[in-house]
This record gives C-alpha cells, structure tokens and sequence, in this order.
C-alpha cells in the first residue's frame, strides 16, 4: 500500500527549478533514501513533504487524503534538520517535550514521555542538562527524540548524520536503521552519501542534477540494474563503455564484440548504447589472451592497492576499464604488463546513450 | 578561545591608547564631576573647593524624588515600547531579501542623522492644532474640529521613542539575522502554529538580546533632556532637565553633579538588576 504519494510535483524558485515533474509512491512503513548529489532538489522535495514549502504544481497525498496546502504545523511529521535546530534556551528534556508542550500535555505526563524518548535514543539521565552541554553525536540523539514525540506518521531526516565523522556517522546509521525497524515508521532520509543509502535504505530514490528523478528502487536493484548512465555513475563505481548494438545479444565497442544477457527494448543494430559493467564484475588474466567474445586486451596503466582490495587500471585502446579485485584475488600483473579483461555477459548492463 | 592571554607589558602595550583616551575624555572629568559634587557653593559665586555633603543632603526633597521616579518611568516605559515593536519589526525585515533589507536600515539611519532639537520641534508641529495631524482628521471628517495633541505626556513618549526606535533596531537586527532559520521551522513542523512559534522559539532563543536592547534603550532614554521641555508640561520634566536647570540657569555646579551621580547610581543598580533578573532565568532554562 502507498502511504506518501506526489503526483507531478514542479517547484520553482524563482526561475530556479527545484524539483522538476516528481512522480513517488512511498510504501508505508519503509525507509526510503533521496539520493543525488548537491543542488539536485533533494532537500526541496523533503522540505515539500514536511510542508515548509509549497509546490509550484501537483499534489501531495498521504494515505488517500490529499495535504498539499496543509500547513506544517498541522501535518504532524517529525522532522530533523541538517543544523538540527535544538531550541538553544530550553534544556533536552524541554526540547524532547516541546510539541507536547504545544499540544498542551500535562506537564507530569510530558516529562514520563520525555524520559522514554531520551532511554530510547540512550541519553538517559540527560533530561535537564543544557543543549550547549552535550557533543555533536548526542545532540544528533536530542533531534531525533524530538522530533518522534509526537509518534509521526512520517519521520522526515535531513542530511542529520553529514557534521559527524565517519566513525559516529556509521554507528548512528546502524543505530537509526534499528530505531525506524522497532519503531515502524516511514522514514525518508535525504542524502548526497550513496553508502548511507545503501547502508540504510529499503528503498532508495535517486536523482540527478536535471532536477529529475531518475530511478526508484531497492539498494540491491539500483546497483545492479541502474536505469541510466548517471545512475550507474552515481551509485558506486562503474565502468561505462561507449559502443553500438549490432545483433540480438551483441554489442560491439571498438574492435571487441561483447554478448550480453539482456537487452532494455528491441534495439535495432547501430543504435548507440553505453555499457555499464562494475569494476568488481571485471576479471583481469595476465597476458594476451585469443581473442574471444567479451575480451578487452590492454595495458595496466596503474594498480591502486589499498589493503582490502586491489583497482587495476587497464588501458584497452584508448578505452579505460577498471577491474576491482580482493587482496587473495589479485591477478599476477604488474603496471606496464599486457593483459586481458574479461566481461562476463551477466555482469554487462546496456543503457541507452 | 583563540590563542593565548597576553602576557607581560609588552603584549598589553596595545591597551595604552584606548586607555589614556579613556582617562583623559572619561575618567578625569567624572572624577572632577564627583570632586564637585562635595565643593561648597558660594551663592551669586561659583563655588570654592571644600568637602561637605550638603549637597547630597539637599538632594532629599519631595521634588527631586518624584522627577527622579518619573524619570525612571518614562525612560522604562519607551524602552518597553520601543522592544516591544522594535524586536517583531526587525524580524520582519530580517526575513526580507537582502536589498530590501538594506534600504530599511538605511532609512532607519537617515533618522539618527536628525538631532533632539529638530525631532522635538518638530513633533510639536505634527501635533499642534494650527498644523499638526488632527487637521488631516478633521479634512476627512472623522473629528470635527482640529485638537492640539501637545503638551502632554503622550507627545513625549511619542517622541523619546521616534528618537530610540532606530537603535533598538540596531542592537536587535545582528542577533535576529543570526538566528538559525531552521529554529521556527522545526518549531513548526513539531506543531507550533506560527504566532506561537514566535513567542516560545523566537522571543525565547533571543532573550538576552531583548534584555540588551532594553537596557540600551532605558540608558538611552535616561539623558534626554530637550524632549520633555519641547514636548511635555513641567511635571514631564525629567530629572536630566533639572540636572541641566541647576548647572546652567542656578549655577549651582554642586547641586548638579551630586544629582547628576545620584542619577547615575540608581540607574546602574536598576540595570544590574535587570541584567541579574534576564540572566537568572537564562541560567536555570525558563
């Protein structure tokens, strides 16, 4: 069932597009990452649903109800912002409770759910310090205790997790990702880190410079089966090669014809293509292999050796492939060496260019 | 904190211009003022050096007490209005663009290029029967005749606040364009309606600013001293016109300057305590 749908959502700053013909359906109960890189409209799409802006055109249903113009203060999400936005005069406990406040709760029973909110989030016993006492990671715990307070049908993150370092940013992805799964809430989480994504995401949403949404899917699907040549840039790493189709399951590129398990539509031959292949899909043989379907010959032109894994870099006339392998893995090459890359067909996803 | 405390003579050279300046323009003639204030007076004279605390003891009148309270009530009363408007209004225009933002606070500016002398005259004008803004009424037939608005206390509280507004502005606008603009919204998307969104997250997150303005605004009000005799009746008169009536009309120097520290005294105390009071409640978080 879809909980949160936009229908052709179109929002202009200005002459500014923001986010350009937006058509989602989010399941209820999941969450769901907008992926894209910087200026793409993420934050505007989320910004959109939690009703601090309206859109230029379309609509915003939740569960059948149609909330396009209602307010934000009546929409009950909750919601954590990339500054956070912890009410600096009032202490953790009264920022935990303050849409309770709002709502005008008992004062008794305001301070039980408080310190429910604070134990679930593991600050327990920080009730009554001062925001401008705790660390970055803690504070992160106080946004996210306030904002589910109200028990939000939709829990809306904005890039939360970006102005912590790595280490605490990957312990609070895991620590979230176990919150939303207890809890059962909808949660769209807006990113520019595909890892946090990935890490997180039953459903990941990606959009592209354009403005544009451009795939919709598990994490698994979207790394696998990228709809297009920024998805699959995007997402990962991904070698993308630039050729022609010229049969049922063939597609040449340069010199060397690759056969493929699939092809997106009946593509008539000479049409160009982009073949997307991952880098850890690549098998690479040392030496000049005969020539065969799905082989590049080349040069190493560089090995990256980062300890728990190994990039080649291959230089197959003019065409740079990089294959990805495990440190046991490794294949017997050095940089200057000729050598072969192998394409396994299952690994080869066409795009249309 | 960034880099160290200075240390030794040489790192606090630096201090020794603003600190003469301040001996010369500030500490030396106060203490000549405090000097003064126990001198005794030589009637149809000056005054000749001496100590005695007469003129403090003459301070103790029914008069000087009932200005010195008024006083306090006009200058705590105009900065309460001036806040009051002052703070929404400077977070209207916080919220504006840029450019507009820009031609307000210099329109705000272009007010403090006007002197005491020029705003009070011309106040009076404004609400004089002969030419003043009842007379606009009375054109659009919602009085009918024209009424001199003038003497009287409103003219004045019009007036001391028309003079402070600018700078309430100017001490509130760098907190309130400071504010994080994600604090009303969050305040909003967990349920708070706009209005209450000011009070509890807005009014509230800049408390101490609003205090800092108060203060400003009550010192600053405290030394006007052509206002109320331009647009107020003689029981207007502040203690600043008195102070001003003994120094130069009585050449009494020793009676004004004990009034005048007296003055001041009271006035610190008050501001202490309204810092106390601001800062008391900041501490234990409202």
């Amino acid at each position: 069932m879809a909980g949160l749908i936009l229908e052709d959502i179109h929002k202009k700053f200005g002459s500014v597009v923001a986010a350009r013909d937006v058509n989602l359906g989010l399941p209820d109960g999941q969450f769901v990452c907008f992926l894209g890189p910087s200026g793409c409209g993420k934050t505007t799409l989320l910004r959109l649903i939690a009703g601090l802006e309206n859109p230029t055109r379309g609509r915003i249903l939740l569960g059948g109800e149609n909330i396009t113009r209602t307010p934000a203060h009546k929409r009950n999400f909750g919601m954590v912002f990339q500054s956070l936005a912890l009410f600096p005069h009032l202490t953790v406990g009264e920022n935990v409770a303050y849409s309770l406040r709002v709502r005008r709760v008992a004062r008794a029973i305001q301070r039980k759910k408080a310190a429910e909110l604070l134990d679930l989030v593991q600050l327990s016993g920080f009730m009554d310090r001062h925001i401008t006492q705790l660390s970055g990671g803690q504070r992160q715990r106080v946004a996210i205790a306030r904002a589910l307070a109200i028990e939000p049908q939709l829990f809306l993150l904005d890039e939360p997790l970006s102005a912590l370092d790595a280490k605490l940013r990957e312990s609070m992805q895991l620590e979230l990702r176990e919150l939303q799964q207890r809890l059962g809430v909808t949660t769209i989480l807006v990113t520019h880190d595909q890892r946090e994504a990935m890490t997180m995401s039953d459903q990941v949403v990606v959009m592209g410079p354009d403005n544009r949404v451009h795939q919709m899917g598990s994490p698994l699907e979207i790394y696998r089966n990228p709809a297009d040549t920024f998805v699959a840039d995007f997402i990962g790493s991904s070698n993308l090669l630039e050729g022609s189709c010229s049969g049922l399951h063939e597609i040449t590129i340069g010199q060397t014809c690759l056969v493929v398990e699939e092809l997106p539509e009946n593509l008539s031959s000479g049409t160009p293509v982009t073949v997307s292949v991952r880098p850890e899909d690549i098998i690479v043989l040392p030496g000049i292999k005969e020539e065969k379907n799905n082989r590049l010959h080349g040069t190493v032109s560089f090995i990256r050796d980062v300890g728990s894994s190994v990039e080649i870099y291959l230089n197959c006339h003019g065409v740079q492939v990089i294959s990805q392998s495990t440190p046991k893995g490794r294949p017997e090459v050095k940089q200057g060496d000729k050598a072969t890359a192998v394409l396994p067909p299952a690994a080869c996803v066409v795009l249309k260019s | 904190m960034i880099g160290d405390k200075p240390k030794g003579v040489r790192a606090h050279s630096p201090l020794a211009y603003p600190a003469l300046m301040l001996g010369i323009f500030f500490i030396i003639p106060f203490g000549i003022m405090v000097a003064v204030s126990f001198f005794h007076r030589e009637p149809g004279g000056f005054y000749i050096p001496g100590f005695e605390v007469t003129n403090y003891q003459n301070l103790y009148t029914a008069l000087f007490g009932r200005t010195l309270m008024f006083s306090l009530f006009i200058a705590g009363l105009s900065a309460a209005v001036c806040v009051s408007i002052g703070f929404p209004f400077t977070y209207f225009i916080t919220r504006m663009r840029r450019q507009a933002q820009v031609v307000w606070l210099v329109f705000l500016m272009s007010v403090l290029s006007l002197s005491e002398v020029i705003v009070g005259f011309a106040w009076s004008l404004l609400l004089s029967r002969t030419a003043g803004l009842s007379n606009i009424l009375v054109w659009l037939e919602l009085m009918d005749k024209p009424a001199a608005w003038y003497p009287g206390f409103t003219a004045l509280l019009f007036g001391i606040c028309y003079l402070a507004f600018p700078y309430t502005v100017l001490v509130l606008y760098p907190p309130l364009s400071r504010l994080d603009p994600a604090l009303p919204e969050a305040a909003q998307t967990l349920g708070a309606s706009p209005l209450r969104t000011f009070f509890t997250v807005i009014v509230g997150s800049l408390r101490n600013a609003i205090v800092a303005s108060f203060v400003m605004v009550f010192v600053f009000t405290l030394g006007v001293y052509l206002l109320p005799q331009i647009l107020g009746r003689p029981r207007h008169w502040t203690l600043s016109v008195l102070i001003t009536d003994q120094a130069i009309y009585q050449t009494n120097m020793p009676m004004a300057a004990s009034m005048a520290i007296f003055f001041m005294i009271v006035s610190l105390l008050l501001v202490a305590l309204t810092m106390v009071v601001g800062k008391g409640k900041t501490l234990k978080g409202g």
